[in-house]
C-alpha cells in the first residue's frame, strides 16, 4: 500500500519499517495522515498541528505539540527544539506509542518502559536540564487543571507540592531540614512510576486501521 | 406468596384471640352484659401466643443464626483459611435442615423462588453494582461480553444437547426426557453465579483483571439466562422450536438486556437528581439510594427484563453523582448498609441451600447427575479456551494460559440455578425433581470442590495477586496526563479511538449532566482535585489517630517537609506577598478533628433534632464559600508544617464532608469583615504544643475587640522558611493567644472555654 505521491516509495518505507518496527501498512496510513496535516508538503510545522480542531479541548495541547518538535524525542542526543519535522521524525515520535508485542523478554520490556517513560519525562522537563523541578511540575499540574477554573489554579500548587513531597520522600527518605531536593531525576521518575504499567497503557490503537475510516472505540 | 399466606393466617388467629378478651373487657366496664356462653376464667396474667409473632420471629431467627454462624467462622482461623465460608454455611444449612427433620417438623421450603429473587438476591447485586470498579470493567467490556453471552450460549447448548444424546442411550431409563427440557436444563445450569463467585473470589484475592472478568461475566450472563429460560419453558409445552422463535429469541435478548440497562439507568438518574435536593434532610439520603435501586429491580422484573442488569446499571449510573451530593455520614451509611445486607443475604442463601437439600424431594439418577457434572466442567473449559483464542486477537493485554485456567475454574454455580429450577412447573416437567437433584449436586461440586481447591491452586500456579498498593498522587496525575496525551495523539492521527470517545463522553458529562445532577458548585471539581482532597483527608485522620492528637511532631510519617523542596528564596519585600506555598486548610482540619475529639461539653449542650441530624451550615452555604474563598486564599500565615502534604482549600465537597465528620458547627466562622487583612498572633517566648494553637483566632480576631492581642504585619510572614527558626518576629509554631490575656484560650483548642462560645456559636450563615 505504498503511497503514490512523490515522496515515500516502497523502498523508503521498507527502510523505515525496519528501523521503527511498524508494518508497511501502518507506515502507509501514517504517511497519508501526514500529508493530510501538511497539505501535501514535505515538512510539518507547529501551526499544522495547532490547526487540528479536536486538539482545542485538550488541556495539555501545548505540551503535546512541543513533544513532536523536541530533539530529545527524535533520537538525537541533543537538546532544544526544531521548527519543522519531516515524515521520518513524525514516525519516530509515533514509535513511542506502539503497544508491547507479545513474548518480550524481561529486558526488552524494561527497555520499552524506559523509552516510554523517557518520552513522558521529556514532556515534563521543559528546560532540558535532566530534572523536573518544582516549578516545572507545578506547570504540569496547572496545565492539567487549566480547564477547571479558578478552583483548579489554587489547588494546583498544593497538588504539585504534595506530589513532589511524595517523590522526595520515596526516593530520598529522611532528609535533614537544610537539605534541598533539586528535582525529579529520570531514575526517580522510573521509581515512582514503577507500578504504573506504562507499556500497556501508553499505546494508541490506530496503527492497524486505515486512518481515514472512523472507528468506534472497540476496547481490548 | 408463602410469606403473605402465613402473615394472613397469623393475622386471622390474632383476631380470633382478640375477640374473647375484648368481650371480657366490655363486660367489666359496661353494665353487666354477660355473654351467655362465656364462662369467666381467671384473668390471664401471662400467656403464650406464638402464632402472633410467628412469621417475623422465624425470619429474625434465621437472620440471627446466619449472623452467628458468620461470627463463629471468623473466630476459628484455621477453619476459615482452609474451607471457604460458603462451604461451611452449606454444611450448617444441612445440619439445621437435618435437625428440623429429626424434630419431626416439616422442613419449610425456605428457598422459595419469590423470597430468593425478591428479597435475598437484590442486596447482593446492588452491593456489587454500586461498588463496581468502572474503569477496569469498561476496559474489559468486550471480553466480558464475549464470555457472558457467547460463553453461556455455548455452555447451554453443549450441555443440553449432549445430555439429550446421553438420555437417548438405551439402558439409562431416561428416554422420556425430551430435547427441549434438556436444553432448558442446560440453560439453567450453565450460568455462572455471581453470589458464589463473589463468595469464593473474595477470599482468594486474585488480581483485578481476572476478578473483574469472572465477576463481570457472572453479572452479565443474567440476560442470556433469562431469555433462554423463558424461551425453552414457553416452548417445552409445544414441543418444538421453529427458526422464527429463534429470531424472536434473539430480539428478546436484545430487549431484555438493553431494556434492563435502560430501566436501571433511568432510575439511577432519578436517584441522582433527587439527591441534589437532600441537603436539608440528610437523614433519609441513604434511603433514596436503596429504594430507587430496588424499584429499578422490581420494574425490570415486572417486564421480565433482566433485573440484575437493571440493578447494576442503576448503581453504576447513580454513584458518581450521588456521592458528590450526599454527606459524608450518608455515604458511610450507604456503604455499611449495603455491605451488611449483602453479607447477611449471602449467608442466608447458602444456609438455605443446605436446608433445601435436606428438604428434598430428590430423585437420584447416577447417569444423569454424573454426566451433568462432567459435561459442565468440560464445556466450561472448552468454551473458555476457544473464546480466549478469539479474544486474544483483539486484546492488548493477552490472557495467558494461567488466566484461562482460573477463569474456567472459577465458573461456579450457585443458588440462582437452584431457584430457577425450583420455579419449573411440576406438570410440564415431570422430571423436575431429577433436575433439582442434579442442580444441587452440581452446585455442591463447584462450591465444595472447586471452591476449596481454587485457593491452593492460585498459590501453586503463582497467579498474580491483588496489589494492595496505595494510589499515590503521582500516579493519579500521570493517569490523567496519559489520558489527555493519548487523546491528543489520537486526534493528531485523525483516528477516533476509544480515548477520543471517552474524552468526548467526559466532556459531555461535565458540561450538561453534572450541572443537572450535582448540587451547588461541586460539579466543577475535577477528578484530580477530588482525589487529592480525599487523600489528604485520609492522611489527616491517620495522623490524628496515630498521634493521639496530642503530639503532632511524633506522628509525622515522612521525614521530608516542604522546606526540603522549596528553593530558598529571599523574603519578599514588605508590600508584596509571596504566594502561599501551601494552604492551611489541612492544618485547620487537624485542629478541628482535635477539637471535636476532645470536646464533650459543647456537644452535649446542642439539642438533637432527629430531622436535621446535625446542623450543616457548610453544605448549605456553598455559594458564600465561593465568595469568601478569595479572602481565605489571601490568608497567609507562617505556620509550621508538621504535615507533609499541604492543605486543601476548605471548601471542596470532600473537605466539607470531612468537616461534618468532625465538629460541623462553628469552626469556620468566616465572618465578613471590612478589611481582608488577617492577623496572626505569635507567641515568641513559648513554643507551644500544636493543640494550643488557636486557628479560630485568625477569624475571630477580625471582629474581636479588646482582646489585647498583638497584630502582625505581613512583613513577618515568610512562607518559604518552613520549619526553620527565624530571628525575632517569627515564631516557630503557628500562633496562639498572647500569653495570659485569656486563660480560656490557653487550653487545648478543643475546649476553648466559655468566653469563646459566643463567637463560635454564631451560625455560619448570617
Amino acid at each position: 500500500m505504498g503511497a503514490s505521491q512523490s515522496a515515500g516509495t516502497e523502498h523508503e518505507f521498507q527502510d523505515l519499517a525496519d528501523r521503527t518496527g511498524f508494518s508497511l501498512e501502518q507506515i502507509g496510513n501514517i504517511n497519508k495522515r501526514f500529508r493530510q496535516l501538511t497539505n501535501n508538503e514535505e515538512t510539518l510545522s507547529r501551526e499544522d498541528l495547532a490547526s487540528i480542531p479536536a486538539l482545542d479541548n485538550n488541556p495539555i495541547r501545548a505540551q503535546i505539540i512541543n513533544a513532536f518538535f523536541d530533539k530529545r524525542n527524535l533520537h538525537q542526543n541533543e537538546t532544544g527544539t526544531v521548527q519543522e519535522i519531516g515524515f521520518e521524525e513524525f514516525l519516530l515520535v509515533m514509535t513511542h506509542f506502539r503497544p508491547a508485542a507479545m513474548g518480550l523478554t524481561e529486558e526488552e520490556r524494561e527497555n520499552l518502559r524506559r523509552e516510554k517513560l523517557r518520552f513522558l519525562f521529556n514532556m515534563h522537563d521543559t528546560d532540558s536540564d535532566g530534572t523536573i523541578t518544582l516549578e516545572e511540575y507545578r506547570w504540569v499540574v496547572e496545565e492539567l487543571l487549566s480547564k477547571a477554573g479558578i478552583i483548579g489554579q489554587e489547588t494546583a500548587k498544593a497538588i504539585a507540592d504534595a506530589a513532589m513531597l511524595e517523590v522526595a520522600g520515596t526516593t530520598r527518605g529522611k532528609m535533614e531540614p537544610d537539605e534541598f531536593y533539586e528535582g525529579i531525576t529520570f531514575e526517580n521518575f522510573l521509581q515512582i512510576l514503577k507500578t504504573f504499567d506504562i507499556e500497556t497503557r501508553m499505546h494508541v490503537r490506530f496503527l492497524n486501521m486505515d486512518t481515514a475510516t472512523l472507528r468506534c472505540g472497540k476496547s481490548k | 406468596m408463602l410469606l403473605s399466606r402465613m402473615v394472613f393466617a397469623s393475622l386471622l388467629q390474632y383476631l380470633e384471640r382478640l375477640h374473647p378478651s375484648q368481650i371480657a373487657n366490655e363486660s367489666c366496664l359496661a353494665s353487666h352484659h354477660v355473654h351467655p356462653n362465656y364462662t369467666k376464667k381467671a384473668f390471664p396474667v401471662l400467656s403464650l401466643d406464638y402464632h402472633h409473632i410467628q412469621v417475623p420471629f422465624e425470619i429474625s431467627l434465621w437472620v440471627l443464626l446466619a449472623s452467628l454462624m458468620k461470627l463463629g467462622f471468623h473466630l476459628i482461623p484455621q477453619l476459615s483459611s482452609i474451607v471457604p465460608e460458603s462451604c461451611l454455611l452449606i454444611v450448617v444449612g444441612l445440619l439445621v435442615g437435618g435437625l428440623i427433620k429429626l424434630a419431626g417438623e416439616e422442613v419449610p421450603p425456605v428457598l422459595d423462588s419469590n423470597l430468593f429473587f425478591l428479597c435475598l438476591l437484590p442486596p447482593i447485586i446492588l452491593d456489587a453494582g454500586y461498588f463496581l470498579p468502572i474503569r477496569p470493567f469498561m476496559e474489559n467490556i468486550g471480553t466480558i461480553l464475549m464470555f457472558a453471552v457467547v460463553g453461556t450460549l455455548w455452555n447451554a447448548f453443549f450441555v443440553g444437547g449432549l445430555l439429550y444424546a446421553v438420555c437417548q442411550i438405551e439402558g439409562t431409563y431416561l428416554s422420556q426426557v425430551e430435547l427441549l427440557p434438556c436444553l432448558l436444563f442446560g440453560s439453567i445450569i450453565s450460568a455462572v453465579d455471581p453470589v458464589a463467585v463473589l463468595a469464593v473470589f473474595e477470599e482468594i484475592h486474585i488480581n483485578e483483571l481476572l476478578h473483574i472478568l469472572v465477576f463481570g461475566e457472572s453479572l452479565l450472563n443474567d440476560a442470556v439466562t433469562v431469555v433462554l429460560y423463558h424461551l425453552f419453558e414457553e416452548y417445552s409445552g409445544a414441543g418444538e422450536v421453529t427458526p422464527m422463535d429463534v429470531v424472536l429469541g434473539v430480539i428478546c435478548f436484545l430487549i431484555v438486556s438493553l431494556g434492563g440497562i435502560a430501566v436501571g439507568a433511568i432510575y439511577g438518574i432519578l436517584a441522582a437528581f433527587t439527591s441534589r435536593f437532600t441537603s436539608h434532610t440528610r437523614v433519609i439520603e441513604p434511603l433514596f439510594v436503596f429504594v430507587y435501586s430496588y424499584m429499578a429491580y422490581l420494574s425490570a422484573e415486572m417486564f421480565h427484563l433482566s433485573g440484575i442488569m437493571a440493578l447494576i446499571a442503576c448503581g453504576a449510573v447513580m454513584r458518581p453523582y450521588v456521592e458528590a451530593n450526599i454527606s459524608h455520614k450518608s455515604h458511610t451509611t450507604v456503604k455499611y448498609f449495603l455491605k451488611m445486607w449483602s453479607s447477611v443475604s449471602e449467608t442466608l442463601i447458602f444456609i438455605f441451600l443446605g436446608v433445601a437439600t435436606v428438604a428434598g424431594p430428590h430423585a437420584w439418577n447416577w447417569t444423569f447427575v454424573s454426566v451433568t457434572v462432567i459435561l459442565c466442567l468440560v464445556s466450561r473449559v472448552i468454551g473458555v479456551v476457544g473464546l480466549t483464542f478469539i479474544i486474544n486477537k483483539f486484546r492488548i493485554v493477552k490472557l495467558t494460559t494461567k488466566d484461562q485456567f482460573i477463569v474456567a475454574y472459577g465458573g461456579l454455580r450457585g443458588a440462582i440455578a437452584f431457584s430457577l429450577g425450583y420455579l419449573l412447573d411440576k406438570n410440564l416437567f415431570p422430571m423436575r425433581t431429577m433436575f433439582l437433584t442434579a442442580i444441587i449436586t452440581e452446585i455442591f461440586f463447584t462450591v465444595f470442590v472447586q471452591g476449596m481447591t481454587i485457593k491452593p491452586l492460585v498459590d501453586l500456579l503463582a497467579v498474580k495477586k491483588k496489589q494492595e498498593a496505595k494510589r499515590s498522587i503521582n500516579e493519579e496525575i500521570h493517569t490523567q496526563f496519559l489520558d489527555h496525551l493519548l487523546t491528543g495523539i489520537e486526534d493528531i492521527c485523525g483516528h477516533y479511538g476509544h480515548h477520543h470517545w471517552k474524552d468526548k463522553l467526559n466532556r459531555f458529562n461535565k458540561k450538561y449532566i453534572k450541572k443537572c445532577l450535582i448540587a451547588g458548585e461541586r460539579y466543577k471539581e475535577p477528578q484530580l482535585i477530588a482525589f487529592y482532597h480525599k487523600m489528604e483527608f485520609k492522611q489527616a485522620i491517620e495522623l490524628v489517630e496515630s498521634g493521639g492528637g496530642v503530639k503532632l511532631p511524633s506522628a509525622v510519617p515522612s521525614q521530608v517537609s516542604m522546606q526540603n523542596i522549596q528553593p530558598k528564596k529571599l523574603p519578599p519585600p514588605v508590600a508584596e506577598r509571596a504566594l502561599p506555598q501551601f494552604t492551611k486548610g489541612r492544618e485547620e482540619e487537624i485542629r478541628k478533628i482535635l477539637r471535636s475529639n476532645l470536646q464533650k461539653t459543647r456537644q452535649r449542650l446542642r439539642s438533637y433534632n432527629r430531622h436535621t441530624l446535625v446542623a450543616d451550615p457548610f453544605e448549605d452555604g456553598w455559594n458564600d464559600f465561593i465568595l469568601k474563598k478569595q479572602r481565605l486564599i489571601e490568608l497567609e500565615k507562617k505556620m509550621s508544617n508538621y504535615l507533609t502534604v499541604p492543605g486543601a482549600t476548605p471548601d471542596s465537597p470532600t473537605m466539607c464532608r470531612a468537616r461534618l465528620a468532625s465538629d460541623p458547627n462553628a469552626f469556620y466562622n468566616i465572618k465578613a469583615s471590612s478589611d481582608g487583612v488577617p492577623t496572626i498572633q505569635v507567641d515568641l517566648a513559648s513554643p507551644q504544643s500544636p493543640d494550643s494553637v488557636n486557628m479560630l483566632n485568625e477569624f475571630s480576631k477580625r471582629g474581636a475587640t479588646g482582646q489585647g492581642l498583638g497584630q502582625r504585619e505581613g512583613a513577618d510572614r515568610d512562607e518559604d522558611q518552613g520549619l526553620m527558626m527565624k530571628p525575632a518576629g517569627k515564631g516557630e509554631k503557628g500562633e496562639e493567644e498572647g500569653g495570659n490575656k485569656n486563660p480560656g484560650l490557653m487550653r487545648c483548642l478543643s475546649d476553648p472555654g466559655p468566653s469563646n462560645e459566643d463567637e463560635e456559636d454564631e451560625p455560619f450563615l448570617p
